[in-house]
């Protein structure tokens, strides 16, 4: 297939002439700080609270950050050549991350970006564009982004065999469906497949925080769940609290309550939603014995689990559904990390006790131990991967 | 609980609220110590919410109607059930499934027909089914539609089908079932989509015009493709009026979790509920009961659901009172207007394949 051919192109150059890059290239840091500091500066792109996000998360201090940590070790690998990948079609943003991870490594980058038409989207591609066609024409052949819609599966094999890997983002059907298409000898597939994200929370430090670290507590966790309509692999949506009796009755009052209040003055609850959530609450009770905590409104749905097993993680419903379940130890915690258990987000314990508990367990899941209010927080280390030493090769030397 | 006979046999449009509510209120009470005894998750539902007793109507725990696509929910034992209803859906697309047994099923049957009846009269009329016989014709799987033709045939006799297989007005059958019953009343019933799109159409683009001036329509199974389309109640009114001189068109809200209990349109333009049923609109935020007069989620209750739990359903409708034993139509009990399906947002996450469950 010749390239900018059979897809729409939204921008970039011809992927077939770029050659890789090492690692944290000059070019490649160049690129992305100053698409960084073009979206801090356009009025139109910080309107999107995840293009700021973005934004902040390629700015040049954080790539140096980054850049530090691989140390001299970036000057002996390069990108692995042409990488392909697959964005997700329901999120606006997450193709930028995947993209500037995959130049970071080194990598002429193609990027199948979602087919639903995002302003986020096309205000991002417009901005790289114009960088590409300015300064920073050097890159101009390794930043694609294109269009296709998902049934042009001849697409998605003609890029297949093109690349050196493939990054697949998106639901089980979608991995599936990609890896139909296959890829030369060498290549290899990333995926990231549908995952989902946990709680942790000790009762008693709810009880111990002040009003205003409780109101910190709350809007950090509404920014890992409302914000995406809890909808997102690394919202939590099963809530595990440590603890027991009245303490844990009024730190679970005192946590609700607030996360109420303040997703009440921010978050638009629709009819639909509220249909979909009092549903799963249902279900839940129907299949997990489950008891609906009351709350004044629907802003909050819960239920409280008697026992924790693994299919209480499949009872999710986005828009603010939690499955609680209490215990005074971790133990039991151990049956919903499974291999599709993606962030552990904690809450008045520390991140080094968990990941302890997780080696010591051999659990087959669990990638991120974040605080409250990360969730969201994209890395270069993702889904146990570090994407730049995963998407660029090392050349060995004696 | 009310014997079937007794319950089949009350005024449908008569009582007052006090009444009606006190009545409503014994009889869903029953039916939820019923249900909760017999359905082992309709119990469970109820044991989550820590249900004891409701002391009003808009206490009784409702249920999302979604619940009949996913789980087989019943009362009555394999062995009692008479037939199951399907609600219609595209390919693809989960079906309620609604478990009757022989006493339900002749309830719906004589509650219908009771309320039929204070439209059209006692006598069953020549019969006009502006649709095709092929719907009916597959009978081991009820499908809504099928399911509605001929539970509104029994009200009519000749029963005529005005389209053939592949949706054409069959125009010499028409005149000729016309020519048969010149003079008298007729009944014609269908769906609104399938009269607007195949019927109404059809008479749109060829010139014909029967009389059926006559004629008295029933048309139910929803605005949504209409509302899609732009096309208000007063323009399929009118259109009626214009193209083949009908002049009495009533549409109903019903579903087919609540079979029978169906809500009428009166000659005012407002949809009635019947003794035997009753509608509460709740605001979405807190399910809070709105007053008259504000749009929210409709509540259906219905009196006849004996054999599954669906006698307090919440649906996924939208609607508005608009007042209670005040209709200058005569009847009393709530009136109201449907609004139409809650819209679905676009979901937003990291899954592209994301379905609601």
């Amino acid at each position: 297939m010749k390239p900018n051919e059979a897809y729409e192109r939204l921008c970039g150059g011809d992927w077939s002439a770029a050659r890789a890059l090492k690692p944290f290239s000059g070019e490649a840091c160049a690129f992305l700080s100053d698409l960084s500091r073009v979206l801090m500066e356009t009025p139109e792109a910080r309107a999107y609270a995840d293009v700021v996000t973005f934004a902040f998360f390629c700015r040049r201090s954080e790539l140096e950050r980054a850049r530090a940590r691989y140390g001299e070790e970036t000057q002996r690998r390069l990108g692995r050549g042409m990488a392909f990948h697959i964005a997700p079609g329901n999120v606006a943003v997450n193709f930028a991350y995947s993209l500037a991870a995959s130049l970071l490594a080194g990598n002429v980058s193609v990027v199948k970006a979602p087919s639903r038409d995002f302003a986020q989207t096309r205000l991002l591609c417009a901005a790289m564009d114009a960088l590409l066609d300015g300064a920073h024409g050097a890159l101009k052949n390794h930043v694609n982004v294109i269009r296709y819609p998902r049934e042009r599966q001849e697409v998605t094999q003609a890029l297949s065999q093109a690349c050196d890997v493939r990054v697949v983002w998106g639901g089980d059907a979608t991995v599936d469906a990609v890896r139909r298409a296959a890829l030369r000898p060498q290549a290899f597939d990333v995926t990231f497949p549908d995952r989902y994200s946990l709680l942790v929370a000790r009762a008693q430090a709810v009880l111990e925080m002040d009003e205003n670290q409780v109101a910190k507590l709350t809007q950090a966790f509404y920014n890992d769940t409302y914000l995406t309509d809890q909808n997102a692999c690394s919202s939590p949506r099963l809530v595990y609290w440590l603890g027991e009796g009245e303490a844990l009755h009024a730190a679970r009052a005192r946590f609700w309550e607030a996360v109420r209040g303040y997703a009440k003055a921010r978050y638009p609850l629709e009819a639909v939603t509220a249909v979909d959530k009092h549903t799963a609450a249902c279900r839940a009770a129907i299949e997990l014995g489950a008891a609906l905590e009351p709350m004044p409104d629907n802003v909050v749905t819960r239920v409280l689990a008697p026992r924790l097993t693994l299919e209480a993680q499949a009872h999710r419903c986005p828009g603010g559904f939690f499955v609680e379940y209490a215990d005074t130890s971790l133990d039991a915690l151990a049956a919903v990390c499974d291999r599709r258990c993606q962030t552990l987000t904690y809450l008045g314990l520390d991140a080094q006790t968990l990941s302890d508990w997780v080696v010591k367990n051999g659990l087959g899941g669990v990638d991120r131990i974040v605080p409250v209010g990360h969730a969201l927080d994209f890395s270069l280390t993702w889904d146990g991967y570090d994407l730049i030493r995963t998407l660029s090769r090392e050349i060995v030397r004696f | 609980m009310t014997d079937v006979d007794t319950l089949a046999a009350l005024p449908a449009y008569e009582w007052d609220r006090a009444r009606k509510r006190a009545f409503l209120l014994d009889e869903l009470g029953a039916l939820t110590r019923r249900h909760r005894r017999d359905c082992p998750e309709y119990g469970r539902i109820l044991d989550a919410l820590g249900f004891e007793e409701a002391a009003s109507l808009e206490e009784l725990p409702f249920i999302p109607v979604r619940l009949f696509k996913e789980y087989a929910l019943k009362s009555v034992p394999e062995d009692a059930l008479h037939r199951t209803m399907t609600s219609s859906g595209t390919t693809g697309q989960q079906v309620s499934r609604i478990f009757l047994d022989r006493e339900t099923s002749t309830l719906q049957s004589k509650v219908l027909s009771r309320i039929v009846g204070e439209f059209i009269g006692k006598h069953r009329l020549p019969m006009l089914v502006l649709d095709t016989s092929a719907v009916v014709k597959n009978r081991a799987m009820f499908s809504a539609r099928g399911a509605g033709i001929l539970g509104f045939s029994m009200f009519g006799r000749d029963v005529f089908y005005a389209l053939d297989e592949e949706m054409r007005l069959d125009v010499d059958g028409l005149t000729a079932f016309l020519e048969r019953h010149r003079g008298e009343e007729l009944l014609l019933f269908g769906f609104t989509f399938m009269i607007w799109q195949h019927v109404l159409g059809q008479l749109r683009q060829t010139g014909f015009r029967p009389d059926l001036s006559r004629g008295t329509l029933i048309h139910g199974g929803g605005w949504k493709k209409l509302a899609d389309q732009h096309i208000s109640s007063e323009r399929f009114r009118s259109e009626c009026r214009e193209l083949c001189h009908l002049e009495r068109v009533h549409n109903y809200y019903g579903m087919v979790e609540q079979t029978g209990a169906i809500y009428m349109e009166c000659e005012c333009g407002h949809l009635h509920a019947p003794v035997w049923a009753d509608v509460i609109i709740r605001r979405a935020e807190d399910f809070g009961v709105a007053p008259a007069g504000e749009s929210g989620l409709v509540e259906a209750v219905s009196v006849l659901a004996r054999s599954y739990p669906g006698h307090v359903l919440l649906t996924e409708d939208e609607g508005r009172i608009l007042g209670e034993d005040d209709c200058p139509c005569g009847r009393r009990g709530k009136y109201f207007e449907i609004l139409g399906r809650v819209k679905r947002a676009e979901v937003r996450g990291c899954s592209d394949t994301y379905e609601a469950k």
